[in-house]
């Protein structure tokens, strides 16, 4: 069992607190299938040939850096090789600034030798700064959601002058931190409207050798959404599986997660 | 920020993607921090096959580091040559943009750096 990272520092009335999507990405991610698909996809070790180059992790929305801290702080348990780059983006700077903090708290606990390397965290738009072509490993819990109307970021926290003052003296309004959160949870229709947007960027964003993957919950209409992925064009083919599941209710699994890639 | 992370970064504006001059990112005004991060010389040279060498030495010069050579050197050739090992180590692994700004050479946008936190979110008429 590899340890959860604390985040008992992060602001939880802003930034969103880890719960059973969060765990439910730390269980997959380490999970025997998961690891071996891993080390295998990104292969390290002589044997296996001359090594892949270093893989580039990237988790978008990542609120607190709870899963974020764990794939950097057990690359050598996850990945079977520790060269691997981490990079987390949010659009609410204090998960960027809270995430930092997670991760410099939870590398030493695991030993350095066994831990991967944290380049830092970026305020952004999904993917729109990343260079194309790139990510080898991506991770997205998004808002997921159905709500009536997506929320969207205060201006003051958009960025520009204001934006250093409110977020180093921490003088956010009750309204501004509630937005906050429902950003990191609101959907839109069906829960999918900033999914969607995400899912169709993976051709450009993923390397040939990258992986996604992407939580849903049973409103999602996940077969629907894997069928869909199953179609894309750029590369491919295209697969989309459920690689772990959590809150069974009837029959149903509420939260999934999918594991995009190219055959 | 660590300096290695403008190889994976480019313009947020759309129409910017498809230019070559989006990428890299040019820093501006950079107020420089130096972790301490112990040599992995095979994170080196596995980070070789995946790095833009060009991008990287626009970015080394353009931050007051040594020029890079013209050619990236060969995984042997890296593993044999400790000052380069050393000076990559620095530049890549060690090195942190804390404050600035991050410009885009197609467009002229300019992306603040705050505390080791770089925005890309675009004011409304940009998107």
């Amino acid at each position: 069992m590899l340890s959860t990272p604390s985040t008992s520092h992060v602001p939880y009335e802003r930034v969103y607190e880890p719960a059973e999507d969060s765990f439910l990405l730390l269980d997959t991610l380490s999970s025997s299938s998961e690891t071996a698909f891993l080390s295998q996809r990104f292969p390290s070790t002589p044997a296996q040939g001359p090594s892949s180059p270093a893989p580039l992790i990237l988790e978008i929305g990542i609120g607190s850096g709870v899963v974020l801290a764990f794939l950097t702080a057990h690359a050598q348990a996850l990945f079977a090789r520790r060269d691997i780059l981490t990079l987390g983006i949010d659009i609410n700077r204090f998960a960027c600034v809270a995430t930092a903090q997670t991760v410099a708290k939870a590398r030493p606990q695991s030993g350095s030798s066994g831990a991967g390397y944290f380049l830092g965290t970026a305020q952004g738009d999904l993917t729109s700064a990343v260079r194309p072509g790139q990510v080898d490993v991506l991770v997205f819990n998004p808002p997921y959601v159905p709500t009536a109307e997506l929320p969207s970021l205060p201006p003051r926290l958009l960025g520009g002058d204001t934006d250093d003052k409110v977020t180093r003296e921490k003088k956010t309004t009750y309204k501004e931190d509630s937005t906050l959160l429902a950003l990191s949870y609101a959907g839109g229709r069906d829960g999918m409207e900033i999914t969607e947007r995400l899912i169709a960027a993976l051709p450009d964003i993923l390397s040939n050798r990258g992986v996604a993957y992407l939580l849903l919950c049973a409103q999602n209409k996940p077969d629907e959404v894997k069928g869909r992925i199953r179609g894309m064009k750029g590369g491919g083919p295209w697969r989309a599986e459920t690689v772990g599941t959590s809150g069974k209710q009837a029959g149903w699994e509420k939260l999934q997660i999918v594991r995009i890639w190219r055959e | 920020m660590k300096v290695l992370t403008l190889n994976f970064l480019s313009c947020a504006v759309k129409s910017c993607k498809s230019s070559s001059d989006s990428f890299p990112l040019h820093p501006k005004d950079a107020e420089l921090v130096s972790d301490d991060v112990e040599l992995n010389q095979q994170l080196l040279v596995n980070l070789l096959p995946r790095i833009d060498w060009n991008a990287l030495r626009t970015t080394s010069t353009e931050l007051g580091f040594p020029q890079l050579p013209e050619q990236p050197p060969t995984a042997e050739e890296l593993q044999a040559d400790a000052k380069m090992l050393k000076d990559l180590h620095t530049l890549l692994m060690e090195t942190q943009i804390n404050e600035g700004k991050l410009v885009c050479g197609h467009c002229g946008h300019e992306y603040a750096v705050r505390e080791g936190i770089a925005n890309f979110l675009l004011p409304s008429h940009l998107v």
